[in-house]
C-alpha cells in the first residue's frame, strides 16, 4: 500500500488493535445506553438522557487524552468519554441505580452527573455550561503548578449561547491555557433547532473571536474528531493555548427519558438519521478495510452484552445509602486545635 | 505589634498567606498593578508577580468560577469581588457548584476558595455600590459567611477561611476600610469561623449585630451607659454557620434582645437570630425581640438626605437600645 492510498487510521498513526478498540467503546457507549432505556421503560430506573448519535465524538475526543493524566469536565451526554476516561460499566450502572457505591455522588445525584476522582473526572451539575469555568481554571491552576495537563470541557449547542461559554472561552483566550472545548451539536436543544438557537449557525466562528481555533469537524466520523482533537491536544501541549472543536453530531434519542421528540421531528427527519449512524459508519469502515470481518463483530457484541448484563445485575443488587446518608459530606470534619 | 486599618489588615493578612503558602493566589478586576479598587491588594503585585495576583476580566461568573477549577485542581483561590453588588452574575456558579460540590461527590472533590467583597452603604454609592448581599447566601448550606468589624478580626478570619477547607464568602463592609483602626499582632493567629465575640459585656439589654454596625452599637452602648444602662454588644463575626450557643448565652444573660443590621428586615439574619433564641430560650426573655435593620426598599439611594434616611447611626441604634433598656 503506498502513502497516498494509506487508509485514514493508518495516516493518523492508528494501528488495527487501537482502531478496534475505539470502535469497542464507540460499541459499549450505546449498549449501554440501550440498557439504561430499557431499564427505564421497565420502571427500574427513573431516568436516562442520552449519547446516542454522539459516540464518535465522545470516543474519538478522548483518545487524544492521557488517561489518568488529563483531566475532563464533561456534560451530561458523555457517557463515552466516561467510559474511555476509566470509568467501568458497573460504576455506571451504579449511578443509573442511584446506588451507595456509586462513586459519582452515592446516589444523591441524577445519573450522568459524572465524578470520577481517581480518573480525573470532575463532578458535575444540571445547569448547563458551569463546568467549562471550571476546567479553566484547571488549566489555570496547572499551569501555576508547572504541570503538563491538558483539560477536556464540553457542552451542547444550546449551552453555547450561556454567559459561561463565553467567559471561560474568552479567559481561555487570553491567558492560551491548555484547555479544549468540545461543542457537540446534536441541532437541538431539547426541542429548539439550531436556527432558533445559534446566530450564524456556526458554534466553531465563535473561536476566533476568542482568539482561538474554532474547528468545524463531522460528528459522526470517529476519525475526524481523533485528528482534530490529537492536533488541539499537541497545541495546548505547546502552550499555544485552548481550541474550540465544534462536533457536528446527530441526536438520535430524545432529550431525555421525560421528552418525546415526535412531538417536534418530522418522522422523514428521524428516518434519515439511521444514514448517518457513527456506529454504522464506523462499522462500514472495519469491514471496507478489512480490519474485522463479521464473526469478530458478533464475538466483540457478545463481550460487551456480557459485561453489562453483568454490570446491571451487579449494581440492581447494591444497597441505597441510608437516608441519613443526605446529611452527610456538608462540610470538611470539624478540625480540632493541636 | 502595628496599628492598621481595615483594609490594610486584608492586605497584610494576604501578604502573609502568600508567603506561607505558594498555593495561595488572588484574582479579581484591578487586583493587579492597581492594587483594587480599595487597595486592599496594593503592592502584592510587586511582591508576587501578574500570575499569583492576577487581573481578571470583567466577568464576575468566571472570577469565582475559574476559581473553583482552580480549587479543584488543589490551589487556594481568593477571588475579589470588586463590589458585592456584582456578585450576582458568579450566583449561579456559587449556589449550584461551590456549595454543593462536596456535597454532591461525597468529599471526593472540594473547593477551598474565598471570595472576598465590600458591601454596604454610606458612602454614596447608590443603588449598586451599597448594598448588603449576605442574606442571599445565608440560606445555602455548603457555604461559610463571614463578616469581620475590626481588623484584629479581619486578620484572624481571613487567615482562617484562607486555610479553610469550604467555600467562604468573606465581606467586608467598606465604609470600614479607613474609618477603623485597630491593634493588629504581625504574629500568625487564626480566629475560628463560626465563633461571634462579645465585644462589650453588660446586663441590661444584649444587641447582636455585626459589620460596620457593631461600632455603631459599641457607641452608642458607651452613651447608654451614662444614662445608667448597661449594654452588651454580641458581635456575631460568622453569619453560616451561627454561633448559636454564644447568641443564647448572650440572650438569656440580659432577658432583652436587639439585633441590629444594615441588611433589609424582611427574611434578614435577624429573623434567623431571633428564631434561634424563640426556639432555645423564650422564656428567659423579659421584653419581645426586637430588630432594628435597614428599611425594606430595593437598594440604598444616592442623594445625601436619603442615603443618611437608609442608613443606621449611633443615634438610631441608641435610641432602639434605650427603649428596650426601659421596656
Amino acid at each position: 500500500m503506498t502513502a497516498n492510498t494509506q487508509a485514514r487510521h493508518e495516516a493518523l498513526g492508528l494501528s488495527r488493535e487501537q482502531l478496534l478498540e475505539m470502535f469497542s467503546y464507540m460499541l459499549l457507549t450505546r449498549r449501554v445506553d440501550e440498557r439504561l432505556w430499557l431499564l427505564q421503560r421497565g420502571g427500574k430506573i427513573p431516568f436516562v438522557i442520552s449519547p446516542q448519535g454522539a459516540e464518535a465524538a465522545q470516543v474519538g475526543a478522548a483518545y487524544a487524552f492521557r488517561r489518568d493524566h488529563d483531566w475532563f469536565t464533561p456534560y451530561y451526554r458523555d457517557l463515552g468519554i466516561n467510559l474511555v476516561a476509566g470509568v467501568t460499566p458497573r460504576e455506571i450502572m451504579l449511578g443509573a441505580f442511584a446506588r451507595s457505591d456509586c462513586p459519582a455522588s452515592g446516589g444523591k445525584q441524577m445519573p450522568s452527573h459524572w465524578g470520577n476522582r481517581p480518573h480525573n473526572v470532575l463532578s458535575g451539575s444540571s445547569p448547563v455550561t458551569t463546568q467549562l469555568l471550571h476546567a479553566v481554571g484547571i488549566g489555570q491552576a496547572a499551569r501555576m503548578r508547572g504541570d503538563d495537563v491538558v483539560v477536556y470541557t464540553c457542552c451542547g449547542e444550546g449551552s453555547s449561547n450561556q454567559g459561561d461559554f463565553h467567559e471561560a472561552l474568552n479567559w481561555a483566550g487570553v491567558h492560551k491555557l491548555p484547555v479544549i472545548f468540545l461543542i457537540q451539536n446534536n441541532q437541538y436543544a431539547i426541542s429548539v433547532p439550531l436556527e432558533k438557537q445559534v446566530a450564524g449557525g456556526s458554534v466553531a466562528n465563535r473561536g476566533q473571536g476568542y482568539g482561538m481555533p474554532g474547528i468545524e469537524v463531522d460528528g459522526t466520523d470517529v476519525l475526524a474528531v481523533y485528528e482534530a482533537f490529537r492536533a488541539a491536544h499537541e497545541r495546548a501541549r505547546r502552550g499555544e493555548g485552548p481550541t474550540l472543536i465544534e462536533a457536528k453530531c446527530i441526536r438520535i434519542t430524545s432529550h431525555s427519558s421525560d421528552d418525546d421528540q415526535r412531538r417536534y421531528r418530522d418522522p422523514a427527519e428521524l428516518e434519515a438519521l439511521k444514514a448517518k449512524d457513527p456506529l454504522v459508519k464506523a462499522r462500514g469502515y472495519l469491514l471496507e478495510h478489512g480490519l474485522i470481518d463479521e464473526a469478530g463483530l458478533e464475538a466483540m457484541e457478545k463481550k460487551i452484552m456480557a459485561m453489562i448484563d453483568e454490570a446491571t445485575e451487579f449494581a440492581e443488587a447494591q444497597p441505597y445509602a441510608k437516608p441519613e446518608f443526605a446529611l452527610t459530606h456538608v462540610y470538611a470534619p470539624e478540625q480540632r486545635e493541636g | 505589634m502595628a496599628v492598621l486599618n481595615f483594609v490594610e489588615a486584608v492586605r497584610e493578612t494576604l501578604r502573609q498567606e502568600m508567603r506561607r503558602d505558594r498555593d495561595v493566589w488572588v484574582v479579581g478586576e484591578d487586583v493587579g498593578k492597581k492594587g483594587g479598587v480599595f487597595g486592599a491588594t496594593l503592592g502584592l503585585f510587586d511582591e508576587f508577580g501578574g500570575e499569583r495576583v492576577q487581573d481578571s476580566p470583567l466577568t464576575e461568573s468566571a472570577i469565582v468560577g475559574v476559581g473553583i477549577g482552580a480549587a479543584l485542581y488543589g490551589t487556594k483561590p481568593v477571588c475579589e469581588i470588586q463590589f458585592a453588588d456584582f456578585i450576582f452574575p458568579a450566583f449561579n456558579q456559587i449556589i449550584s457548584e461551590a456549595a454543593k460540590m462536596r456535597y454532591r461527590s461525597n468529599s471526593a472533590w472540594t473547593v477551598p476558595m474565598v471570595i472576598r467583597a465590600p458591601f454596604g452603604g454610606g458612602v454614596h454609592g447608590g443603588l449598586y455600590h451599597s448594598q448588603s448581599v449576605e442574606q442571599y447566601f445565608t440560606n445555602t448550606a455548603g457555604l461559610k459567611v463571614v463578616v469581620p468589624s475590626t481588623p484584629y478580626d479581619v486578620k484572624g478570619l481571613l487567615a482562617a477561611a484562607v486555610r479553610d477547607p469550604d467555600p467562604v464568602l468573606f465581606f467586608e463592609h467598606k465604609g470600614l476600610y479607613r474609618a477603623i483602626k485597630g491593634e493588629v499582632p504581625e504574629s500568625d493567629y487564626v480566629i475560628p469561623i463560626g465563633k461571634a465575640d462579645m465585644k462589650r459585656d453588660g446586663s441590661d439589654i444584649t444587641v447582636i449585630t455585626y459589620g460596620k454596625t457593631v461600632h455603631f452599637c459599641l457607641e452608642a452602648a458607651a452613651q447608654l451607659e451614662k444614662e445608667g444602662y448597661s449594654a452588651l454588644v454580641l458581635d456575631l463575626r460568622t453569619l453560616l454557620p451561627l454561633d448559636r450557643e454564644a447568641i443564647v448565652t448572650a440572650a438569656r444573660k440580659t432577658g432583652k434582645v436587639l439585633i441590629v443590621h444594615e441588611a433589609g428586615k424582611t427574611h434578614g439574619i435577624g429573623a434567623e437570630v431571633s428564631a434561634i433564641i424563640a426556639e432555645e430560650c423564650l422564656f428567659d426573655l423579659d421584653a419581645p425581640v426586637q430588630r432594628l435593620c435597614g428599611p425594606d426598599v430595593p437598594a440604598m439611594p444616592y442623594a445625601g438626605p436619603m442615603e443618611k434616611f437608609f442608613m443606621l447611626s449611633p443615634e438610631k441604634c441608641l435610641e432602639a437600645m434605650r427603649n428596650l433598656a426601659r421596656f
